[in-house]
């Protein structure tokens, strides 16, 4: 075990943090689920891209620079405390990304990767269903070959970026005779599908971050299906691990607002806001930071697991119920300091109603809890 | 960066899981609490004889020169076997304290050789755990350390729900005390290893509770079924789990910022602590309601790390104690 990082890892951190504080927007976008805050971050992932930074763990002919898993963990952490944009296209490279690598032929991922990177398709997850939330394989939009395309009937759901995003990853039945888990497939839909229809829905924080997809025989070449046809709930599953594991939410953003918290916290005392800091707090505050270490020192554990030939497994479920408690805890701490001036519009309100949503996508963390009893510790499903 | 143990350590750690399996059951902790000295009889001998209790101690003096990184594998086995061996006093402690003040100490050799045994007057108040039967006891002094030696300590019983921890409110007389050092420094590293040591027993203990409980809730039914299908028991397995899966590399994080000599490896030991004590915590709260009234006994062999997990909580700074000094290093 060494736990100090190696001279060219912190050659990494140094370029990383150089580059970031150069490049740093002068002015803050728009929100990014605005249609000019979406653009303006479109923007901005073609500047990381054009200095190599969009995607620093991908292959080189493709857009990266082949960085490890520690030195990926490392940009994460500079990223998010640099105070940069956030990435718009985290559902392409970040879910989409590692299922293509997995599953895709490499004619897709000609096709998929070199935009992805570019930030010129940005992607949205077409999962959910009005009727088919956390049990997903009760889905029913159906996708039935007819020649060289699939015709798509129903409706989809809590579509994150998807009023906007060029490309939606769907998981469709492609066998309606089925029901569940079998008949499942993975299919990759153009936003400018003849027949998609979409209407943004607003999420809590008042932006239409969300969609609703409505597909009316709407054609899908079968070039864009990933993995067999029928065969695509382990391909979902794959994407499903990315999202609950380290891939999503590394612990950059979370080590961020850890120490963005304990700045409140010295700032207050200090006198800002005209009131102090309540010391009552200051253990709360320990324990939230506590808290996002531990998150940083499993993951660099499992990073080195990973890059010894380990695997993430049913594991990823604590990873996810961790961070995204961890996100709760750090931003209602936050706005207990901050008193009655909590619920005014700005920074700590917005980061706690986007925390709020972590228990719940990506699987509740209700259904985490199952996986982990069952598939972890071996607990009898039924 | 590269946060994995070698083959050697696993190795080394596996085989005093053997060991405590074969020596330390339920059935040797039982006879412990009914013993004189709280001890399972033959156990420290063999755990010498390993290498084990020697392991901090330099080589020079009959010990293995081992670091606290290979020491919290074997405390987690310490604690999930519930041994009462004094494993983090004596070795995570006292060893390295004599090896760092007082090298050529006839107690650092005898200690390592596990002829005698020393326990620590820091970590828990007024109280010393086995500090009637220590042959010598490392005890706060001025600013310092210094040690004592037992003709010259007055040590009168108080009882633990853990029967196997004898502890004693131990007094002695001033000028009774060597000076080991007076160095506030090195008392706080030697309070960081007490602190550490014990979070990683906490880890151990919570990890046994927890897979007590995993089979017991498979086996039990009610209803025609096993009670762990209820997703109210699942989520109670889980959040333990949960709280185990980041204590333990908070846990490694600390060993090694100790054995590799960080600046202030203290914030990270807190961090540790304040993590454990509340996964052991949480292991015996949920691990007892998961059992119902079987747990409740004192037959059931659940109790004997039930009583541990307590003791150790609360033990060498309690998980609000730590939590406070790691606001106090952040906040101010």
């Amino acid at each position: 075990m060494d736990l100090t990082f190696t001279d060219s890892e912190q050659a990494f951190r140094d370029e990383v943090r150089t580059w970031l504080a150069e490049n740093k927007p002068a002015e803050a976008f728009a929100p990014m689920d605005t249609p000019e805050g979406f653009e303006q971050h479109r923007g901005w992932e073609r500047t990381l891209f054009d200095a190599g930074w969009s995607v620093p763990n991908w292959p080189v002919k493709y857009g990266g620079r082949e960085c490890s898993l520690v030195e990926w963990l490392i940009f994460e952490e500079e990223y998010y405390l640099s105070g940069v944009p956030g990435r718009v296209n985290t559902n392409g490279i970040t879910l989409l990304g590692p299922t293509l690598f997995e599953f895709g032929t490499e004619e897709q991922k000609d096709r998929f990767f070199p935009p992805m990177a570019r930030g010129d398709e940005i992607w949205a997850q077409g999962w959910s269903e009005p009727n088919s939330g956390s049990d997903l394989a009760s889905l029913k939009t159906t996708a039935v070959r007819d020649g060289d395309h699939y015709v798509l009937n129903g409706q989809k759901t809590w579509c994150s970026r998807g009023a906007w995003a060029d490309w939606i990853f769907c998981i469709v039945r492609t066998d309606p005779d089925t029901e569940r888990h079998a008949g499942l497939s993975y299919l990759l839909v153009p936003a400018d599908a003849p027949g998609m229809e979409r209407r943004p829905v607003g999420r809590l924080d008042g932006e239409p971050a969300f969609a609703e997809l409505f597909f009316d025989d709407c054609r899908v070449d079968v070039a864009n299906l990933l993995g067999g046809e029928g065969e695509g709930w382990p391909v979902a599953m794959a994407t499903a691990s990315s999202e609950r594991g380290l891939n999503l939410r590394a612990p950059g953003r979370f080590l961020a607002a850890a120490e963005r918290l304990a700045d409140l916290y010295r700032d207050l005392g200090a006198g800002a806001d005209g009131r102090g800091a309540d010391p009552d707090l200051a253990t709360e505050v320990a324990d939230a930071y506590i808290k996002a270490q531990a998150y940083r020192w499993r993951t660099f554990q499992k990073a080195s697991e990973l890059m010894a030939g380990g695997t993430m497994g049913s594991e990823a479920s604590y990873m996810k119920v961790w961070w995204s408690e961890l996100d709760v805890e750090l931003h209602a701490t936050a706005l207990r300091l901050l008193g009655a001036s909590g619920e005014l519009v700005g920074e700590w309100m917005s980061g706690y109603l986007f925390a709020l949503s972590g228990p719940i996508y990506a699987g509740t963390n209700e259904i985490q809890r199952n996986i982990i009893a069952e598939r972890v510790l071996g607990v009898p499903r039924k | 960066m590269n946060f994995t143990f070698t083959d050697d350590q696993l190795l080394f750690r596996d085989a005093v899981r053997d060991l405590f399996a074969g020596e330390c059951p339920p059935e040797a902790v039982r006879a412990a609490w009914d013993s004189d000295d709280g001890r399972v009889a033959g156990l420290w001998a063999k755990m010498a004889a390993m290498g084990v209790v020697g392991l901090t101690a330099p080589e020079a003096s009959g010990g293995m020169g081992m670091t606290e990184l290979d020491l919290v594998l074997l405390l987690e086995e310490s604690g999930f076997a519930a041994s009462p061996e004094p494993l983090t006093a004596h070795t995570a402690v006292a060893l390295p304290v004599l090896a760092e003040a007082a090298p050529d100490h006839p107690l650092l050799s005898a200690g390592a050789a596990g002829e005698a045994t020393l326990a620590v007057a820091l970590g828990h108040g007024d109280l010393v755990l086995g500090g009637a039967a220590a042959d010598a006891i490392v005890v706060p002094h001025g600013d310092g350390l210094g040690l004592v030696p037992a003709e010259n300590v007055a040590a009168a019983p108080a009882a633990s729900v853990d029967e196997s921890r004898r502890l004693a409110a131990v007094t002695w007389a001033p000028d009774a005390v060597t000076e080991l050092t007076s160095d506030p420094a090195a008392r706080q590293r030697a309070f960081d290893r007490g602190a550490l040591a014990a979070a990683a027993e906490c880890v151990g203990v919570a990890q046994r509770l927890l897979d007590y409980t995993v089979e017991y809730v498979t086996e039990r039914e009610q209803f025609g079924k096993p009670v762990g299908v209820n997703q109210a028991v699942k989520h109670h397995l889980s959040n333990v789990g949960l709280a185990l899966e980041f204590a333990r590399p908070m846990v490694y994080r600390a060993a090694w910022g100790m054995a590799a000599g960080d600046t202030d490896p203290s914030p990270e030991v807190s961090m540790a602590k304040a993590l454990a004590s509340d996964a052991v915590d949480l292991a015996c709260r949920n691990a007892l309601q998961c059992h119902g009234a079987i747990g409740y006994t004192v037959e059931y062999d659940l109790q004997l790390w039930l009583k541990r997990g307590w003791a150790l909580a609360a033990s060498w700074g309690s998980a609000a104690d730590h939590r406070r000094a790691v606001a106090a290093v952040l906040l101010g």
